[in-house]
């Protein structure tokens, strides 16, 4: 945790509320998201027993399995599952945008939407990439078949599930991490994984402090976990004898019974899931009111690609993904992986004055007024050219920790590339002297405002760089020191389709 | 004592050597590792070896991690034999050193058809990544263990037999992303390049370099014994030989008694009262720069076998190493404003930028001075390994009072995986080996 949000933490505690910890939004929320909350059965972590589904709040459906250990019933709660999720899916492959070509791509077309998954928390997130898992392999044929949209939903939540842990991604997103990312409440990490505790602290009911309010959501009664795992003391008094009775009821043959003690349940697990519903579009409603980024709608772009390729992927008859990753597809994802992260943390270092300001406390950033500039200042290149490389001086009280050398970029001129060509410390203030490598024009033509005027405040942080795609063996050529290629044709191999 | 006369570290080295070569020239001999406690002679190795293949017409590349690493093989390999050819590849925007440039017998270029007919090419591995169609016989790779193993799978298919050599007990590579996606995978990208060839390729001989020329005979056993439990080392040098003496007598300061107790028995623990304190402990930076500052100001002066008749210590041969950059920045203040002038130019860095790094001596705050709790970051076996293994004649490390009941307190709980292979020794334990010798040699600040 950096100073700041340490800060954050401390003024919240003290005045009872959470505080914004960003003005800006750095993901789309979808006009249309698809509302998840799953609920599984405590002991049996692939065995759901509930989910309620919906594009607005009332919009709500909810689906249940009577007796969760029943296979037929659990497969006939994920054929309407899978039908519910596919349907949403589908709806959003509507309408195609056309790219035009450039130099290095052909014209192409993408979706001009993508879905949004919404789920209450992390551990609900990874329960939906464990559905994915736990269908995406069933077999539409053979002595025991399932509806064709069951391997579909696996193949989609897996989709899902893995875009969601590239960095900015919004197609499945949880709603306490996003929360986290704007609000700083006056409770622990851990507990701000409660959405209901969470969102006391960041919208407490009138006359209550977050604390107050935190606490009276502690009550399993008044509001029950947002899951995926319930509450043991519902599934003790409640669940069990209502599916006792079920058991009873289809032991004895009976039809009516059945169906009473079936809507019985449905009842009781609405009750546990209803307060969450309720949660989760507050907490969107809070969300929508942030100001979104340029950069979101860029990422949402990317989403968008992603939703394309692999909605292709499918249509030509793509198989399910492999269960392990092989030893190139492992390197080439966390190669994505890893530049997206980069990517995104300097964009929204750019985009958010608050993630600057933390940037600044640990000295990857700085801040100060402009002391001289030397605006028509000329260099020769080795090939004897003359250039243009306007020097500038920024005295800053900030502990810059960038060694000299280092590219820099500022938010207020984005087209700007400064270098740090001198970094003398001699008193408490550090005089940081830049040099303008990119966006400053020619020495015949210089560019207006490319320097900054002395006395203006100004602000630079790290460039990441651009960080070319790495090309890695295909899986058919790994090299003998990762163990040469796989033994078997990777019948179940997906080629992840690359950016 | 009559073992230790007997005993000739050159000649126990050299044997390892010629173990090395002898398996690099059996056929079908696909891969070979090999050990280097710290300042082992890996370098000379590298070298050896990158000459013997140039001799015998086969065609090799070196690979190493940095930039640096790599200018300072091309030099050694350009010295060693003036006959040979080799090639340092770098990237575009890369400026060699002039000294690098001096060497007659150097090529130096950014694209592979530039070289011409450098016999033995050398960049680091981020650049032979972007490398295509072209393969050598032999890759020797330095530094194997600070390599993550997606980079040795981009650079694979450049040769058909590799030298993989590295110090297995400093700092893993690490990645921006945490996921458990791969843990127990046997080609988890974010292991070590070494752990992961390993696994697909069990056979390969592993060989170990002996004896370590930087420590002295004060800290081989210490290291040794903390950090290398299983394949042991011993110093080249013997005490009689390392001698670090004052010029200046000192005063009965606690800093004095210190250094006096660093000089005498190569360790010292400068133990600050306990306090549970901040990341950038004010009292501890403080305490580090002026110790520093005190050894220059004593005149410090070192005898070797490089120096027989006695080196004075200059600034660039003292390091100070920390686990944060926000400490490392801190003592550079407290350096700053030292009433000696030459304290500035002490380098301060964290364990990961000293890796590979040499000096006489090293002043180390200990990662867990004044913390209230030991995470796995500060209780990593490596980065204690990197800063207690710096030094050729002594290390006095700077540590609030209970570090032993904070370990005591914080049993390690690291989650255990299948499929990973428990590592050795565990930061606690290496930890604790390390406080039970310093305990000897502890002054109260």
């Amino acid at each position: 945790m950096t100073l700041l949000t340490t800060l954050a933490r401390l003024e919240a505690t003290a005045s009872g509320r959470a505080q914004p910890l960003s003005r800006v939004r750095h993901r789309r929320l979808a006009g249309q998201p698809l509302v998840v909350i799953p609920l599984t059965l405590a002991g049996d972590p692939a065995t759901p027993v509930a989910a309620m589904i919906g594009t607005s709040r009332a919009d709500q459906h909810l689906l249940v399995v009577p007796q969760p250990r029943n296979r037929d019933l659990r497969l006939r709660f994920l054929t309407g599952l899978a039908q519910t999720v596919i349907g949403y899916i589908t709806a959003r492959q509507n309408t195609t945008e056309v790219l035009p070509a450039t130099r290095k791509r052909e014209e192409r077309r993408r979706y001009a939407d993508a879905p949004q998954i919404i789920v209450p928390n992390r551990a609900a997130r990874d329960y939906l990439g464990l559905l994915g898992r736990s269908t995406r392999f069933q077999r539409t044929d053979g002595p025991f078949p399932v509806d064709p949209a069951v391997p579909a939903l696996g193949k989609w939540l897996t989709f899902l599930a893995d875009s969601a842990d590239q960095p900015g991604s919004a197609l499945l997103a949880d709603l306490t991490s996003l929360l986290a990312e704007h609000w700083a409440t006056g409770q622990s990490p851990l507990e701000d994984a409660g959405l209901a505790a969470q969102l006391a602290w960041i919208d407490p009911p009138p006359g209550m402090t977050g604390l107050q309010a935190a606490l009276a959501t502690e009550d399993p009664l008044r509001c029950p976990p947002a899951g995926p795992a319930t509450d043991p003391g519902f599934d003790q008094a409640i669940l069990e004898p209502l599916v006792r009775n079920y058991d009873q009821a289809a032991q004895a043959g009976s039809r009516a019974g059945t169906d009473r003690a079936a809507t019985e349940i449905t009842s009781a697990l609405k009750s546990q899931l209803e307060p969450t519903w309720n949660a989760i579009w507050l907490a969107i409603s809070l969300l929508r009111a942030l100001a979104e980024t340029a950069g979101a709608a860029r990422r949402w772009a990317t989403d968008r690609d992603a939703f394309t390729r692999f909605s292709s992927y499918l249509a030509d008859g793509g198989l399910p993904q492999p269960r392990r990753d092989h030893a190139a597809t492992a390197a080439a994802r966390l190669d994505r992986l890893e530049r997206a992260q980069a990517a995104y943390d300097a964009e929204r270092a750019l985009e958010d004055p608050f993630i600057l300001a933390e940037l600044r406390t640990t000295g990857e950033a700085f801040a100060g007024e402009v002391v001289s500039a030397e605006s028509s200042r000329t260099t020769t290149t080795t090939a004897g050219r003359t250039i243009l490389r306007p020097r500038f001086t920024v005295r800053t009280g900030d502990p810059v920790r960038i060694e000299p050398g280092r590219v820099l970029i500022c938010p207020a001129r984005p087209s700007q590339r400064v270098q740090i060509a001198d970094l003398p410390r001699t008193r408490a203030d550090v005089d940081v002297v830049l040099e303008v490598i990119q966006g400053m024009g020619t020495p015949g033509r210089p560019k207006a405002g490319a320097v900054p005027p002395i006395g203006e405040l100004v602000s630079y942080t790290l460039d990441p760089g651009y960080w070319a795609q790495r090309d890695f063996p295909p899986v058919d050529q790994t090299p003998w020191t990762h163990g040469g290629p796989p033994a078997r044709r990777p019948a179940d191999h997906v080629e992840e389709p690359q950016s | 004592m009559s073992a230790d006369c007997q005993y000739d570290p050159a000649s126990e080295t050299d044997k390892v050597i010629a173990a090395v070569l002898a398996d690099m020239g059996r056929p079908g001999q696909r891969g070979i590792i090999v050990d280097s406690p710290p300042g082992a002679g890996k370098t000379t190795l590298v070298v050896r070896a990158a000459t013997e293949l140039a001799a015998s017409g086969e065609s090799c590349i070196i690979v190493a991690q940095t930039n640096n690493q790599v200018d300072d093989l091309t030099m050694r390999l350009a010295r060693q034999d003036r006959g040979l050819l080799p090639g340092r590849l770098s990237a575009t925007d890369y400026t060699p050193p002039a000294a690098l440039l001096a060497l007659p017998n150097v090529t130096v270029a950014t694209r592979l058809d530039d070289l011409g007919g450098a016999q033995v090419i050398l960049a680091t591995a981020a650049k032979w990544a972007t490398i295509k169609d072209r393969s050598w016989g032999w890759a020797i790779i330095d530094e194997a263990y600070q390599m993550r193993s997606d980079m040795l799978l981009l650079i694979a298919a450049r040769f058909d037999r590799a030298l993989l050599v590295g110090d297995p007990g400093q700092l893993d590579p690490f990645s921006i992303i945490e996921t458990p996606r791969w843990i127990g995978l046997p080609y988890d990208p974010m292991q070590n390049a070494v752990t992961v060839l390993q696994a697909h390729n069990p056979d390969l001989p592993v060989h170990r370099l002996p004896v370590s020329w930087r420590l002295p005979a004060s800290a081989a056993p210490v290291v040794s014994s903390a950090f290398y439990p299983f394949s042991g080392f011993r110093a080249a040098t013997t005490a009689s030989t390392r001698q670090l003496e004052f010029t200046a007598a000192g005063i009965r300061s606690s800093a004095d008694l210190t250094l006096d107790t660093a000089a005498r028995s190569g360790w010292a623990l400068h133990e600050l009262p306990a306090r549970h304190t901040i990341r950038t402990d004010g009292e501890a930076a403080e305490a580090a720069a002026g110790l520093a500052a005190r050894l220059l100001a004593r005149g410090a002066a070192g005898t070797c076998e490089r120096h027989p008749g006695g080196q004075p210590l200059a600034p660039q041969n003292i390091a100070i190493g920390v686990a944060h950059r926000d400490q490392a920045d801190q003592i550079r203040q407290a350096l700053a404003h030292a009433t000696t002038a030459d304290a500035r130019m002490i380098r301060v860095d964290t364990a990961n930028r000293l890796q590979g790094a040499e000096f006489d001596v090293t002043i180390v705050l200990h990662p867990l001075s004044g913390r209230r709790d030991a995470t796995a970051f500060h209780l990593e076996a490596g980065r204690l390994c990197v800063l207690a293994s710096r030094h050729r004649h002594a290390c006095i490390v700077v540590a609030r009072n209970g570090i032993a009941n904070l370990l005591d307190a914080h049993p390690s709980d690291e989650p255990i995986h299948l499929g990973v292979r428990a590592k050795f020794p565990d930061g606690w334990e290496a930890n604790h080996a390390l406080l039970a010798h310093l305990a000897n040699h502890c002054i109260p600040a």
